[in-house]
């Protein structure tokens, strides 16, 4: 921890870095200069109040408010997801679903093998990084659904004038969603230490951590993030792909783009 | 043709039998049946009687509404008012799955599914959850001129005429009692129209099968015996 020396006026000083975004910005006319402001003012504030709010989640240890914290951060990514649906009926609650399921399994299986403890300054940063992986997830999978059952339409229009049930209409679709939702976690998988050095393990060797200790971390965590997203992923899909019919088993044109 | 009757009949019986419904002479019987999209009327109070058996031949301007009609009566929309009865029964007190194994829908330009012809003719099996039966699929490919040796076929490496056969074969392997043809001839040569109204009609004279085609084909129309015609969503 001693190595870390970001205070206040370094912090100041680290501003330098947006402006010359910003000057970029500005002299290749991008236009992206109002964007910049409000991203930076907004990540300050939202970093803030979230570092308080930890700071005293963490300070009082209470498994209560523990809970309260990992509610708050499902209910959140959910919403996110749900608007990643674009038009597709329930997809808040099936999100929802979909995000408890990974987080509380998985969540679940680190705490039961002992790899972290249900303390707030573990429980908390965890839940935050499985959630958020299983929203992005999600959000891939509705995108791809919902572009494949337009792209597909005539396909599954056709299994379903041969007698076939929406579930085997749907399955090649239901599959490339599922896969479409879990393969940035696969190739990112891949590349582990090649070309990259993912958040976790860089924030612990930061942190004067040491680097073998760091990467026993950061295998757990690749464990972690492909069964969240696959569990997601999976939920969200089988739950989903039922919107695009109506109750007579026909393909609800509507949501098709 | 005589064995797939038998297989057929047993089936047929089944459906009814589930759904409580006798042999009636009209297989279809439409009240006031009407379709329409926001404000736009594409059905207007359509009413008439199909009987049993007949290849009746719809016939119409385009978008004058047959293909909406057709959609109707195969469950792939719904009615947005009237009745529509399908063996005494209205079309949405079926169960849409087993519906649609009676009331088979044919596509103008059909897509083959998977990647070789087999999964093509494999899916009605799946479909009802029964073993793919690799010499009924050669007797009903020989019954369109195609051999064995199209199952293993790509389904890249198909003429635009073959495809169509194969995808009537789909429709055809479970013989249902009715099949409704959306122009499946159009753009076929002389050759592949043959082989096509050929398979419709053995079905049709030999099993009974009720047949509703739509063609825009002068030749077909000049032969159809019974016609409906349909002009700005009414029947003329």
């Amino acid at each position: 921890m001693s190595n870390l020396t970001v205070s206040n006026s370094t912090l100041a000083l680290g501003f330098i870095l947006v402006i010359i975004a910003l000057v970029i910005g500005y002299w290749q006319k991008l236009q992206i200069d109002k964007d910049i402001i409000i991203g930076v003012v907004r990540a300050i504030i939202q970093l803030t109040i979230v570092g308080y709010i930890l700071k005293f989640v963490i300070k009082a240890n209470d498994v209560w408010l523990t809970m309260a914290f990992f509610v708050i951060i499902v209910i959140n990514a959910s919403w996110n997801a749900g608007k990643r649906g674009n038009g597709i009926p329930k997809a808040f609650q099936f999100s929802l679903l979909a995000i408890s399921v990974g987080t509380v399994i998985t969540l679940g299986t680190l705490v039961w093998t002992g790899s972290i403890q249900f303390i707030p300054e573990q429980i908390v940063p965890f839940t935050g990084m499985i959630a958020s992986n299983i929203m992005v997830a999600i959000g891939l999978c509705y995108r791809n659904m919902k572009q494949s059952f337009t792209d597909r339409h005539q396909q599954i229009l056709e299994k379903l004038a041969l007698g076939a049930d929406i579930k085997l209409a749907s399955e090649d679709i239901i599959r490339e969603s599922i896969k479409s939702g879990m393969q940035p976690t696969i190739d990112s998988i891949k590349t582990l230490g090649l070309v990259a050095l993912p958040g976790m393990m860089s924030g612990l060797i930061i942190a004067g951590v040491d680097p073998v200790k760091a990467i026993k971390y950061q295998i757990m965590v690749t464990f972690m993030l492909l069964a969240s997203t696959s569990i997601g992923s999976f939920i969200s899909c089988y739950l989903a792909y039922k919107q695009f019919y109506n109750e007579q088993k026909q393909l609800n044109s509507d949501l098709l783009s | 043709m005589k064995d797939n009757s038998m297989s057929s009949i047993s089936d047929v019986e089944a459906f009814k039998n589930n759904y409580g419904v006798n042999d009636l002479d009209n297989i279809f019987e439409l009240t006031n049946l009407s379709y329409q999209v926001g404000e736009k009327k594409i059905l207007k109070n359509i009413s008439l009687n199909i009987e049993q058996g007949k290849y009746i031949t719809v016939v119409g301007p385009s978008g004058s509404g047959k293909s909406t009609l057709m959609r109707i009566l195969a469950s792939m929309i719904s009615a947005t008012s009237g009745e529509a009865l399908f063996n005494g029964k209205k079309i949405s007190s079926y169960e849409p799955t087993e519906y649609r194994r009676r009331v088979s829908y044919a596509f103008q330009q059909p897509t083959l599914f998977g990647k070789t012809i087999k999964d093509n003719l494999e899916f009605p099996y799946i479909v009802r959850g029964k073993e793919f039966d690799k010499d009924q699929v050669v007797k009903f490919l020989n019954y369109v001129n195609l051999d064995e040796s199209y199952i293993n076929k790509s389904v890249n490496d198909v003429s635009g005429g073959e495809k169509q056969r194969i995808a009537l074969l789909r429709n055809l392997i479970f013989p249902p009692e009715v099949l409704i043809t959306d122009e499946v001839t159009t753009g076929l040569d002389t050759e592949n129209k043959e082989i096509v109204h050929s398979i419709l009609n053995r079905f049709n004279q030999d099993d009974g099968l009720t047949i509703l085609r739509v063609t825009h084909d002068d030749s077909e129309i000049e032969q159809a015996m019974d016609k409906i015609t349909i002009k700005n969503g009414e029947v003329v």
